[in-house]
């Protein structure tokens, strides 16, 4: 591999693990502070797509579908939070694990339902569209920028709001004793409410920023579920910065690694089992790291400890 | 415990109500409707039920029933529904399947069974080979055809170098396998992405670093979309041509329009092919779907035209051996004009290279030129009918 | 004296029940009710022997259909190689699902609450893009067999009533061990290392081993449930062992409710009942099925047993 293209494949990596870290901050959020397995996280994100794409259909605007996706991706969240989510924050987590798996199952048969099978799309904002000469042949759509711009973004905010900012502090003590902070007169429920209102915006917020280079279709959050949960034990459950760098370092090793791992099986097997085993590999890798990080690190990297 | 004995009693009656007599037809359609290849499941089964339709709700003069099942792409869950259909709905055929994995898992007991089988997609190489049966016939095509057309093409465009990429699964390595049969210059690479991938942005890197003079690329269903768009974004389009097959028709073209639109494809079925018989179906399809039918649905109606026609010709005879032999002899006019079968039962048909085009406000494909004529599969010599 | 001829009642019922099926099935002509109700048992199977560790144990493992496919693949394998003996390829089930739950479970048993949930769902992929990447046993396409596993000449896989009651046997005999073993010291230790931990430890008791040794039982019985599906379906594939499946299979156990074992065998009836009612009356059955789903968790606490045993009082 040329050193071109390792800087464009590091690149994509990078870009990979920001947009990974937009859908895993708003579940490690929930999570960290609330204790509360959210699955129906992955649906949130599908929803704020379709929204998008209806938004965009309504007023023919990218601008318009994200403040109508935004603000009904929170309504939705905030009406789930209400009905089912509110009655679980007690219950144990198998208990949460089943009721928000109802919702994925209940959301992905809806929105096949009311906007169909077929995948839709959504046009990349005028603002952003175009691209630039990355290397010989390749251009970079400045969108993908925008995005990795965005993710960097909410990091930042993120970080603001929980490190500066009295609710933040609220949120921060919540998760280590939520106990103590009712205690001290703190509405807990209201802090929760807002806590999920907020885990479910980023999850739209993702869905939506997605929506222009990924296809939309039914189940589209389910297998960036199941990474968004490996990013968050990687970097451990409830800590942000530890979501944004374990975000960081499966980009990395899964958009380098699927360009290696068969390369590097064509070295050592003849053609045909390199194309069986290289594939395979590249497939189970992040699976191997984060077994690997828990080996070594029971709780991931960054664990909050709750009292 | 007895109230859910109750329950499944009620249930299998409820079910078998409209036991199949000699002047009805009941047919079993397994399709995936579920998930994200739905759409796939869902083009199929609307052709089949439109061609149903077109006839007052008969084929052959008998009432038809058709029972929609959803295989969920799940072999083991598909061959539960399939023994339903079977035994307890006593079906006179089964007809449908999207999925090569499915159809490993349904293929065996339906043909033990001795009940008709009429494939309408997935065709892989053991059902056209050595795993033949008198029982199956295909209205689609064996595996590996459509990406043998795309081979074919690109050795005849000259192309020295390409590149090919597939997801890694069996259709996918099927799909590189088909290519690579007729293609006869430098394969510079085999990307294998891992299924239901998103993001694209380093295997296209990895392709505009091998300078190619095309790429080849098996991508269904949502990949196809992904890919197809990231492909528009990065530049590539105009610059490395973009061969396909599965990739680019009527379930993907809603979603990718104009980054698809010019790429080029192999097909058995475009929506321009002229013959009466496709000019009725899409304008039909259009009419009663409000939208624009793809190869799938093409294949589910001709399966459905398929019976009707060996219905006419035993003259409403339900009984195995007339049926069969009826069939055998594809007394139809399909959608896609030249059609009979092999010796293995499945198509011998023309290939096209289709390209994605804007047309009316719709994005379909059209068929650009003739790429093989009535071609048979590499299989047929292996089955011993 | 009353509830405990409640909590024995239950099984007895639900077993005599399941004995009947058969019955049931030549005097109505009904052959499918004979090869569904095969089918549940075997995934009944399965779903015992999660909840012995997820009820028991608390160990929510989200891998646990990796050894439906391990066993499964054993016995196709095996085929493919045209060793039918089931003398053969059940204990090579067993074997082959002992070694993996040994190593992954040293690995996994390290780790606590949703950690372990993640390691066990790693291992499980792990396993199922390894069979997918099998392309000579027919990759994700998956393997038929041409026939079922021979027990010393005789048709017990072939003919169905035989094998639904071996099948049941097999149950029975998998549901009278874990119980045994839940009353015995061992189940005890793990009993409390679900409840206090620390004071297991006070004891001097370090669960490890335990928790080790019940996470390999519980996979040696989905492993051979594998091998019985694999007979079943005469049909092998990796998505045997899909993350979804094994989702399914907790989904199973709560809602039968934990920590009964006969509460799992429920579950695997009710869950797959549901499904095939449901989608009998209409394609969307998911939107009825999701919002269920959430009302039995939010209302039954405990699944049907509870439900049950609510309204014995």
């Amino acid at each position: 591999m040329s050193a071109t293209l390792l800087a464009v494949q590091t690149l994509n990596g990078l870009q990979l693990g920001v947009l990974l870290f937009l859908i895993a901050a708003g579940l490690t959020l929930v999570f960290g502070v609330m204790d509360f397995i959210n699955l129906a996280h992955g649906v949130q994100y599908m929803l704020g797509a379709y929204l998008a794409v209806a938004g965009y259909q309504l007023t023919g605007s990218f601008w318009l579908a994200l403040l109508f996706a935004l603000i009904v991706s929170l309504l939705a969240g905030l009406a789930l939070e209400f009905l089912i989510f509110r009655h679980l924050y007690d219950r144990d987590h198998l208990d949460q694990v089943l009721a928000t798996f109802g919702v994925i199952i209940f959301l992905n048969e809806a929105v096949k339902v009311i906007w169909g099978a077929a995948p839709l799309s959504l046009p990349i904002p005028a603002a952003f569209d175009g691209s630039f000469q990355l290397m010989d042949n390749l251009r970079y759509p400045i969108y993908r920028i925008a995005l990795i711009g965005s993710g960097l973004g909410v990091a930042l905010l993120l970080y603001v709001l929980v490190t500066r900012t009295r609710i933040g502090m609220l949120v921060r003590a919540g998760a280590t004793n939520p106990d103590m902070v009712a205690a001290l007169g703190v509405n807990i429920r209201r802090l929760f409410m807002i806590v999920f209102g907020f885990g479910t915006m980023l999850a739209g917020f993702a869905g939506i920023m997605a929506a222009p280079i990924l296809s939309v279709e039914p189940g589209m959050g389910d297998n960036l579920l199941i990474l968004a949960f490996v990013v968050i034990v990687i970097g451990g459950i409830g800590s942000i910065r530890g979501a944004f760098i374990a975000a960081l370092i499966i980009g990395l090793v899964d958009t380098l690694g699927r360009s290696m791992t068969t390369d590097i099986a064509r070295l050592l097997l003849p053609p045909a089992a390199a194309n069986d085993v290289g594939p395979a590999i590249a497939s189970m890798l992040i699976y191997i790291l984060m077994a690997a990080v828990l080996f070594f690190r029971p709780s991931g990297l960054f664990p909050v400890t709750r009292s | 415990m007895k109230k859910v004995l109750s329950a499944l009693a009620a249930s299998t009656i409820l079910c078998s109500a409209s036991a199949a007599s000699a002047d009805s037809l009941k047919i079993g359609f397994l399709a995936t409707l579920s998930g994200p290849p739905a759409v796939l499941g869902q083009h199929m089964r609307d052709g089949f039920l439109l061609g149903v339709k077109e006839n007052d709700g008969k084929l052959g003069g008998l009432e038809t029933e058709v029972l929609v099942v959803d295989d969920e792409l799940k072999p083991d869950a598909a061959l539960t529904k399939v023994q339903g259909l079977l035994e307890r709905d006593k079906v006179d055929m089964m007809a449908g399947v999207v999925f090569s994995n499915v159809m490993m898992a349904v293929y065996k007991p339906v043909i033990q069974s001795e009940t008709i089988f009429v494939g309408a997609n997935s065709g892989p190489s053991p059902i056209a080979g050595k795993g033949c049966s008198p029982y199956f016939f295909s209205t689609s095509w064996q595996n590996d055809q459509n990406h043998e057309v795309m081979g074919k093409h690109a050795t005849q465009q000259g192309y020295g170098k390409v590149v090919v990429m597939a997801p890694n699964y069996q259709a996918g390595k099927d799909a590189i396998a088909g290519f690579k049969r007729h293609y006869e210059g430098e394969v510079a690479d085999e990307i294998y992405t891992k299924l239901g991938q998103l993001d694209f942005s380093a295997e296209l890197a990895r392709i505009a670093d091998a300078k190619p003079d095309a790429i080849f690329t098996f991508m269904p269903g949502g990949m196809g979309v992904n890919l197809v768009k990231q492909y528009d974004q990065a530049g590539l389009k105009g610059e490395i041509p973009f061969l396909s097959a599965f990739t680019v028709d009527e379930t993907t073209l809603p979603a990718t329009q104009n980054t698809a639109v010019g790429l080029f494809a192999g097909a058995q079925w475009a929506s321009n092919l002229d013959n009466p018989a496709n000019a009725k179906f899409v304008a039909d399809f259009k009419a009663e779907y409000g939208y624009a039918p793809s190869l799938y649905a093409a294949q589910g109606y001709d399966a459905a035209r398929l019976i009707d026609g060996a219905l006419e010709k035993t003259g409403g005879d339900k009984s195995k051996d007339a049926l069969m032999a009826a069939l055998k002899t594809a007394p139809f006019e399909s959608v896609r004009g030249d059609f009979k079968f092999n010796n293995n039962q499945f198509p011998v048909q023309d290939f096209y290279l289709v390209k994605a085009v804007s047309k009316d406000g719709a994005f379909v494909t059209e068929a650009v030129e003739k790429v093989f004529d009535d071609k048979t599969d590499a299989y047929a010599g292996k089955c011993r009918m | 004296m009353t509830r405990l001829l409640n909590n024995k009642a239950i099984p007895v019922i639900l077993f005599l029940a399941l004995a009947l099926v058969p019955l049931y099935s030549s005097v109505f002509d009904d052959r499918f009710v004979l090869l569904f109700a095969t089918r549940i048992l075997i995934l009944a199977l399965a779903a015992l022997s999660l909840d012995f560790i997820l009820g028991l144990g608390a160990m929510v493992s989200f891998g646990h259909a990796a050894y439906l496919g391990l066993g499964a693949y054993a016995v196709g394998i095996l085929a493919a190689h045209d060793i039918w003996d089931a003398w053969i390829s059940f204990p090579v089930a067993i074997l082959v699902s002992a070694i993996f739950a040994a190593i992954t479970g040293a690995i996994s048993l390290k780790t606590r609450g949703v950690y372990f949930i993640m390691i066990t769902l790693a291992f499980g992929q792990m396993a199922y893009y390894t069979a997918t990447s099998l392309s000579a046993y027919g990759g994700d396409d998956g393997l038929t067999m041409w026939g079922r596993s021979e027990f010393f000449g005789t048709d017990l896989f072939a003919n169905d009533t035989s094998f639904y009651l071996l099948v049941l046997a097999i149950l029975l005999g998998a549901y009278a061990l874990l119980k045994r073993i839940a009353a015995s010291r061992f189940g005890r230790v793990l009993k409390g290392a679900r409840q206090n931990e620390a004071r297991l430890h006070a004891l001097g008791i370090d669960p490890f081993g335990y928790r080790l040794a019940a996470f390999v039982i519980a996979g040696v019985l989905a492993g051979i449930a594998g091998a019985l599906m694999a007979n079943q379906t005469e049909f092998v594939s990796p998505a045997y062992m899909s993350w979804h499946r094994s989702g399914e299979l907790i989904v199973m156990v709560v809602l039968g409710g934990l920590g009964y074992l006969h509460g799992a065998i429920l579950g695997a009836i009710a869950y797959l009942m549901l499904e095939e009612v449901l989608s009998g009356y209409t394609q969307h059955w998911r939107l009825i099925f999701g919002p269920l789903l959430i009302l039995v968790v939010l209302y039954a606490r405990g699944g049907i047993l509870g439900l049950i045993k609510g309204r014995a009082k």
